[in-house]
């Protein structure tokens, strides 16, 4: 019979296509009704496999009823040293928030 | 059938259940912290663990059906060589990851239709077991199926080993579907919708088995020579050293708990 080959555990560095693998960033929705949060990254030859990965790494307690997976080089972010510009100018602006309202106590779950 | 011969054909066959959960459970373990990516390793754990919870509730049943006051412990780690009636399929040693992945899908295939008969037993016990596992089995059968395609039609590399990969295991996957009559102290579970013939297995796990590998540019090739006896106790060379790993602590520290 022939014989299977050995593992190649530690022995054989990673090949090139290996270290290629794309990074995934996954999201995990925890319950109906929530949306879907960031948990952390992986890296995966392909989505589904992705999506695998995620579930083994991210929901073995049961965290999670969905899960998204999302190639990190296809999010475009905001840059951080572009912070002040993006988000101070909120900063003083408070009539941007709803408090300027008196709510009826008859309004519940608002 | 009388009660006691009942009792303890149901042992017997929770047992051939539960070696080969464990069995290749420990095989799996052998990958902890040397699986081609970290992602890998935490996915063949889990396999692992499914499985090792899986022995542990039919090895449990086992010794309670036997009778002789013989704990899951007792029956995994008491027992020699020819007591064990896994199949050799789980007993075969890792490979590469190519081996290990085609020993997978022909197992999980395996259990997957085991199970979802089972999940429908006379016996309460074996149906509530089966229907807890088979949720496990369809993701361990996914798992492998997947790692198949991609490693059977992917690179000229990965495509070699499959072809080695498959025609070492394929051989042993026949012993599955020996049928249950063959031993005679099982013939009659059958009858009463306790056990499920494995002969009846075949066709859906060949056809299922047939188009994950037709999908990854696969094909089998047709052997004669079959392997048999694990579920009579007649084991591979390696076994041996896999049992003496897994048995050695608890012989060595009868009494040890962490």
């Amino acid at each position: 019979m022939p014989t299977p080959e050995r593992g190649g555990a530690g022995v054989v560095p990673p090949s090139p296509a290996r270290q290629q693998w794309p990074l995934w960033e996954v999201f995990v929705r925890p319950r109906r009704g929530l949306s879907h949060t960031h948990t952390g990254s992986l890296h995966a030859p392909d989505a589904e496999l992705a999506l695998r990965n995620a579930r083994d790494l991210y929901t073995r307690r049961q965290e999670g009823v969905s899960i998204w997976v999302v190639r990190s080089s296809d999010i475009t972010a905001s840059a951080p040293d572009e912070k002040d510009a993006f988000f101070d100018p909120a900063g003083d602006k408070v009539y941007r928030h709803p408090t300027f309202y008196e709510i009826p106590d008859e309004v519940e779950h608002l | 059938m009388s009660e006691p011969l009942l009792d303890t054909a149901v042992a017997r066959y929770c047992l051939a259940l539960g070696d080969d959960a464990l069995v290749l459970s420990h095989r799996l373990c052998e990958w902890a912290a040397n699986s081609p990516v970290i992602e890998e390793d935490v996915a063949l754990m889990n396999i692992a663990l499914d499985l090792i919870g899986q022995a542990r509730s039919f090895l449990s049943y086992a010794g309670e059906r036997e009778g002789a006051g013989r704990t899951e412990d007792d029956l995994a780690y008491l027992r020699s060589e020819r007591d064990f009636c896994n199949v050799q399929l789980v007993e075969m040693a890792n490979g590469d990851f190519a081996t290990t992945m085609t020993r997978q899908l022909l197992f999980s295939a395996y259990q997957y239709e085991l199970y979802e008969r089972l999940s429908s037993s006379a016996d309460t016990q074996i149906a509530a077991i089966s229907a807890k596992a088979f949720k496990e089995v369809t993701y361990h059968r996914d798992h492998a199926a997947t790692w198949v395609v991609r490693l059977g039609d992917g690179t000229e590399e990965s495509h070699r080993r499959m072809v080695v990969a498959l025609n070492a295991v394929w051989p042993y996957a026949g012993e599955l579907f020996d049928p249950l009559g063959s031993d005679p102290s099982l013939g009659g579970l059958v009858e009463q919708h306790v056990a499920c013939d494995p002969v009846s297995l075949h066709e859906p796990w060949s056809a299922y088995v047939t188009s994950v590998l037709a999908q990854a540019t696969l094909e089998v090739t047709t052997t004669t020579w079959t392997p048999a006896g694990g579920r009579g106790g007649l084991h591979t060379e390696g076994f041996g050293y896999l049992l003496a790993e897994m048995q050695h602590l608890h012989r060595s520290f009868p009494e040890a708990t962490w």
